[in-house]
């Protein structure tokens, strides 16, 4: 399925890629308050830095001699002036604070719902729908559409982890026996990275979650084609990579839905050759990282709950092979 | 620095009492210490309550009797004890000997009564967070009676050695007495909360 | 020893100078060899170690930033795995916060505040010999630990359930925490020992309205840690009861609560970071006079400021969980306290900036280091504003943004005041004087090394950096940034190391000090440097806030102390009128060896809880040895 302004995106990322986790490049409305905030703050800082900077150089250079009682008197009136103009700012900020944090309590009916579970260390994402047949599973790469609201409903389950989406919203934590949730609407669309911002253990590092914003009608497309069963193996390598993988240890953590592998420890992979990343972020989608990343999970991903499975080279082109091919 | 005298206090007393001791005042920083401690556990106690659906988890309220026992027990050791403090400020060293012996023999019943006590809890600290923390509750309080009981020990032997009649030891033993109000004192909120709680 | 004791009830009065000076220091004095050394209750000397114990925790909690900096120069570096890199940063964390910063500050109130308020030894000396003992051994605990590959690898503050039974396997977790209980006990301890050297110790006539302004803040942070650290405590056993018997406090499965860790861990770790900022302000405020060369002014804001900071620092605590999901309202209430704690602080600043406004500054080392402090705090003070916003804070809490937040307040609040402390105070302590040129250097390095270090951090904490990452992929283009930010730690170091060859090398080699090098107005300064081991040779009676500018040429003092046995003045909390003559207990060996025993019995205790039941019998016979009296002078009242 072509998509060519995704692709447009994607090399737009890849030539400013420091902007596709940033709080400073506010793409949803959340974010957007955010950053207006942030900017209010940030100068009012500079500027008291900056006064606070010139009394104390303008203080060691002059060299004036005045009684004590008579220094003091004046003191006071500038110290009680300064303590003043103290708690007006900092009231002021705190209402500003205050009243940014209206609208990210906002309530949307419409909203589409996600829940997003964390694992040490990979995003599970459920969409629900009416009918239990349309909802779905995937992992570490969610859609969402412009224009939307969309509500991230947020449940750990091992340690807590925290969703981070800079370019979209502010964080919001995942904790074992707590159900958090997060509002948001993408205001265009685009590829965002996320980053589990909780430490979680060892792979914190390698816990990233990308979230792509399309259009409806893509976002449409990109639904239905999740829903649907895996694609069936084009040629006879590939069918043997389905074979392996439901012979093989691979199935007892990880489902492809339309084959015999139902595990749930794992990622889900029906859809795993349609996402990006690899393993949460850390790898390309690409046949060769496949085969390195089954070939030595622990080598890539060191500490990671995935064990490697001992396969001969040719299992392993024909399992790589296969996994990219389930788009 | 050259110095010139301004002051002769060489008529000051040797030794302090009461807010004049340090020890009255470590004693009143350690009491702060534990106290605090005492209130964030009887915190977490709460904070549980109110976040379980119901409370207790999964187990029968403690039966009051061991419980009572001991709160009526610690309630009546104020009587000796306050004694002790008296007699311990009149220097009366046969009476402290006697306050000390009859305070130890209080502590001793309080300990056999609260082994009874966490019988009766009638849950295990490994079953739930309830159980876990009202043992600690009750594990937290219990040393502080251990502790007293050990101080009033030392106290005894120090009152039956030659080092007994010194208004240091006096001293001693009336913070000694200071403690136990204390551990009374802290004992009166958990009862309420490990009792009175489960069965509102 | 006691066959040379001089004659019973021999008072200060009977004895010329010279004569005095000898029967006091043969009646204070620690006796020499590796047994003195042990049995030693001096406080100075305690105080001593205690600082250098911290420095030198200081250095190596420097080392393991170096390392991080290290891997964090290059995308996916692989100089350190990740294993390491979890307990380097968690080790670093809670050697800096547990191992460094409050036992320094504590260190140095142990040695300066009975100097400051003219006694001779800090209230209950052996308590005070058994804290140091404690708090060395936790260190030794961390840092072995680490070294055995069993440093813990939990983050600082050891969020649950990470660091729970489930998912820390092996005994790491316990190690931290049963380092806490370590270094809490000695740190409840001192503060103990400070509260009650503050209020019953005070030379006569030094009123409340006299107090040093370190004194003063030694005593609320005092206060602070009596009220924060048991919540810590408490958190800790239950995380070793969580992970030994199998207790339910955090697991939410069976009725506990995983956030119930972080509010009593921040119950205790907000005021933490007052418990290292107050001391630090209360430096600034008694050098700044000094080197201003007038009275502080605003004496009285001072000390409120610092009293509303302590009783402030309770309230903040939900403000390093704002994104847990907590109710809003509540948040909201936690915002509006977090802000107002800027205006307690902008009074201190605003008192100061007037100081040296109406003064005639010098611009000496530890003068240096205070403007470094202005510097660098203030932007710390400011995005701390911005971290107790709700809304801001869900961007950049767990962030580098928060790194450089905590490293500008921790670091430009508290560690550049402590630099210019040591060389403020170097000279009493050691009776040389550290370089002025030197000085110089290390002030300059430092401030420009640590602002180009932790500068650009905001930057990149806004550019999606999250914290307690070991590695970032190359794509997410913040390399440049960490590279340059690894160069100028380099930068950094080499600050701490020229201050560390200046502190070794004045030792032997720098000028002598005399009494006051700096003309300054405290009591510490109306005595050698370093001081005998008595202190004061007549305990001085104060008369003003700033006794040596008051009364320059000569001092004021009491007589009538016994000189045969460790003798020193109770006076009253409020207007300090002498109220007894009281004994300072001997040295003694039972403090170290009740250490050991508590030390091994807690250290047994991570591997079973049976440690606990008999380990209690050493303990107990180890503390009846240290208060069993052994009929000296000491004990006659």
């Amino acid at each position: 399925m072509p998509r060519p302004w995704l692709l447009a995106i994607g090399l737009l990322c890849t030539g400013c890629s420091s902007n596709w986790q940033s709080a400073l490049e506010p793409q949803g409305d959340v974010a957007r308050h955010l950053d207006g905030l942030f900017w209010l703050f940030t100068i009012t800082a500079v500027v008291i830095w900056l006064a606070v900077m010139l009394v104390l150089l303008l203080g060691l250079w002059r060299r004036a001699r005045l009684p004590q009682a008579v220094a003091d008197r004046r003191a006071g009136i500038a110290v009680g002036a300064a303590v003043a103009a103290t708690v007006v700012i900092i009231s002021g900020l705190t209402l500003a604070s205050y009243l940014a944090t209206r609208p990210l309590a906002s309530d949307a009916p419409d909203a589409l719902v996600i829940r997003l579970r964390g694992f040490q260390w990979w995003w599970e994402a459920t969409y629900q729908d009416e009918a239990p047949d349309r909802g779905f599973l995937t992992a570490n790469e969610i859609h969402i559409p412009v224009g939307r609201p969309v509500r991230i409903e947020l449940a750990a389950a091992d340690v807590i982890h925290s969703f981070w989406v800079p370019n979209l919203a502010g964080k919001q934590d995942m904790i074992p026996g707590r159900d958090n949730a997060i509002t948001f609407t993408a205001q265009q669309p685009g590829i965002w990275r996320g980053q589990c911002a909780e430490f979680c253990g060892l792979q914190h590092a390698h816990m990233a979650l990308l979230v792509v914003a399309e259009p409806p009608e893509a976002f449409d497309r990109w639904r239905e084609a999740q829903i649907a069963e895996a694609r069936p193996p084009a040629d006879e390598v590939e069918a043997e990579g389905q074979r392996l993988l439901e012979a093989k240890a691979c199935s007892a953590c990880h489902t492809v839905r339309g084959t015999t592998a139902a595990g749930t420890l794992g990622p889900d992979l029906t859809h795993l050759g349609s996402r990006q990343y690899l393993a949460a972020g850390m790898l390309p989608m690409t046949r060769g990282a496949m085969a390195a990343w089954i070939a030595d999970p622990q080598g890539v991903k060191p500490g990671n709950n995935m064990p490697m499975v001992p396969l001969t080279a040719d299992e392993l082109q024909a399992l790589s092979a296969y996994l990219v091919s389930l788009k | 620095m050259r110095q010139h005298i301004v002051a002769d206090l060489g008529d000051l007393p040797l030794h302090g009492q009461k807010s004049a001791s340090m020890t009255w005042w470590g004693t009143l920083a350690f009491m702060l210490i534990e106290g605090t401690g005492f209130a964030l556990m009887i915190g977490v106690y709460l904070y549980f309550a109110s976040l379980a659906p119901e409370w207790p988890i999964n187990a029968p309220p403690p039966d009051l009797g061991p419980g009572t026992g001991v709160t009526l027990l610690l309630l009546a050791s104020l009587v000796p004890n306050w004694l002790l403090g008296r007699w311990a400020a009149a220097e009366d060293l046969r009476r402290v000997r006697i306050g000390l012996l009859l305070m130890a023999a209080f502590g001793i019943a309080l300990m056999v009564l609260r082994i009874w006590e966490f019988a009766a809890l009638n849950v295990s600290w490994d079953a739930n967070a309830y159980g876990s923390t009202v043992w600690v509750l009750l594990g937290l309080h219990t040393t502080h009676i251990v502790t007293d009981l050990g101080e009033t020990f030392v106290l005894c032997a120090m009152m039956f050695s030659r080092h007994a009649n010194n208004p240091r030891r006096f001293g001693d033993v009336q913070d000694g007495v200071l403690y136990w109000y204390f551990v009374v004192l802290t004992w009166l909120p958990i009862y309420a909360c490990l009792y009175g709680i489960p069965r509102l | 020893m006691s066959d040379e004791r001089p004659p019973h009830d021999l008072r200060d009065t009977m004895l010329a100078e010279a004569s005095l000076a000898h029967g006091l220091t043969r009646t204070w004095r620690t006796p020499a060899g590796l047994l003195g050394a042990l049995s030693t209750v001096d406080h100075k000397i305690i105080g001593r170690r205690y600082i250098a114990t911290a420095f030198v925790f200081l250095a190596l909690g420097g080392i393991l930033g170096l390392l991080m900096r290290w891997q964090l120069a290059r995308p996916e570096a692989r100089v350190i795995g990740p294993d390491l890199y979890n307990q380097i940063f968690t080790v670093h964390g809670t050697n800096m916060m547990f191992l460094f910063a409050v036992p320094v500050m504590e260190a140095f109130a142990v040695y300066l505040v009975p100097l400051m308020v003219g006694t001779r030894n800090i209230a209950f000396p052996r308590l005070n010999a058994f804290s140091y003992w404690v708090y060395l051994a936790g260190g030794i605990l961390l840092w072995v630990a680490f070294i055995l590959d069993t440093g813990p690898d939990v983050g600082w503050f050891a969020y649950v359930p990470l660091s729970g039974p489930q998912y820390a396997a092996g005994k790491r977790a316990d190690i931290w925490a049963q380092m806490i209980t370590f270094t809490e006990i000695s740190a409840l301890a001192v503060a103990v020992e400070i509260v009650v050297t503050v209020l019953k110790q005070r030379a006569p006539g030094m009123s409340l309205n006299r107090v040093p302004l370190f004194v003063w803040s030694m005593l609320v942070t005092s206060f602070v840690i009596i009220l924060a650290m048991p919540a810590v405590m408490v958190a800790s056993t239950a995380l070793i009861l969580d992970r030994l018997v199998g207790t339910h406090f955090f697991n939410p499965a069976e009725g506990g609560d995983v956030l119930l860790w972080q509010h009593l861990f921040w119950f205790f770790g907000h005021p933490e970071v007052y418990i290292i900022f107050i001391p630090a302000v209360g430096m600034i405020s008694s050098m700044l006079p000094t080197f201003c060369r007038r009275p502080i002014f605003g004496y009285l804001p001072l000390v409120l400021a610092v009293v509303g900071t302590g009783i402030l620092a309770f309230g903040l605590w939900v403000h390093h969980m704002f994104t847990t999901g907590l109710p809003r309202m509540g948040e909201s209430f936690f915002t509006a306290s977090s802000m107002a704690i800027a205006v307690p602080n902008g009074i201190q600043i605003f008192c100061w900036l007037a100081t040296i406004w109406y003064g005639r500054p010098v611009l000496k080392t530890p003068m240096l280091m205070i403007l470094a402090f202005f510097f660098t705090f203030i932007p710390g003070g400011l995005t701390g504003v911005m971290v107790a916003s709700v809304p801001l804070d869900t961007q950049v809490h767990d962030t580098y943004f928060v790194v450089a937040h905590f490293h500008y307040v921790l670091v430009g609040g508290a560690v550049f005041p402590l630099i210019g402390a040591v060389y403020y105070w170097y000279p009493k302590f050691v009776g040389r004087m550290m370089s002025e040129r030197i000085g110089r250097w290390v002030a300059g390095l430092l401030l420009v090394g640590f602002n180009l270090t932790f500068f650009p951090m905001h930057i990149l904490g806004l550019q999606g950096m999250t914290r307690r990452i070991y590695a970032y992929p190359e794509e997410m283009g913040w390399g440049g940034m960490n590279l340059f930010v690894s160069l100028s730690a380099v930068v950094l170091a080499a600050g701490f190391l020229l201050f560390f060859i200046d502190v070794f090398r004045a030792a032997r080699h720098g000028p002598e000090a005399g009494e006051n090098p700096w003309g300054a107005a405290t009591l510490e300064w109306a005595t050698a440097s370093p001081p005998p081991p008595y202190n004061f040779a007549r305990i001085p009676v104060v008369r003003s806030a700033n006794p040596l500018w008051d009364s320059p040429d000569s001092l004021p003092v009491a007589t009538g102390l016994r000189v045969d046995r460790r003798e020193l003045l109770v006076t009253s909390v409020t207007e300090a009128r002498p109220e007894a003559r009281e004994a300072s207990p001997s040295d003694s060996i039972w403090p170290l060896i009740a250490a050991i025993c508590t030390c091994s019995m807690l250290l047994a205790s991570i591997f079973t809880p049976w440690a606990v039941v008999w380990g209690m019998i050493p303990v107990a016979a180890a503390l009846t040895a240290w208060f069993w009296p052994k009929g000296s002078p000491e004990e006659e009242a």
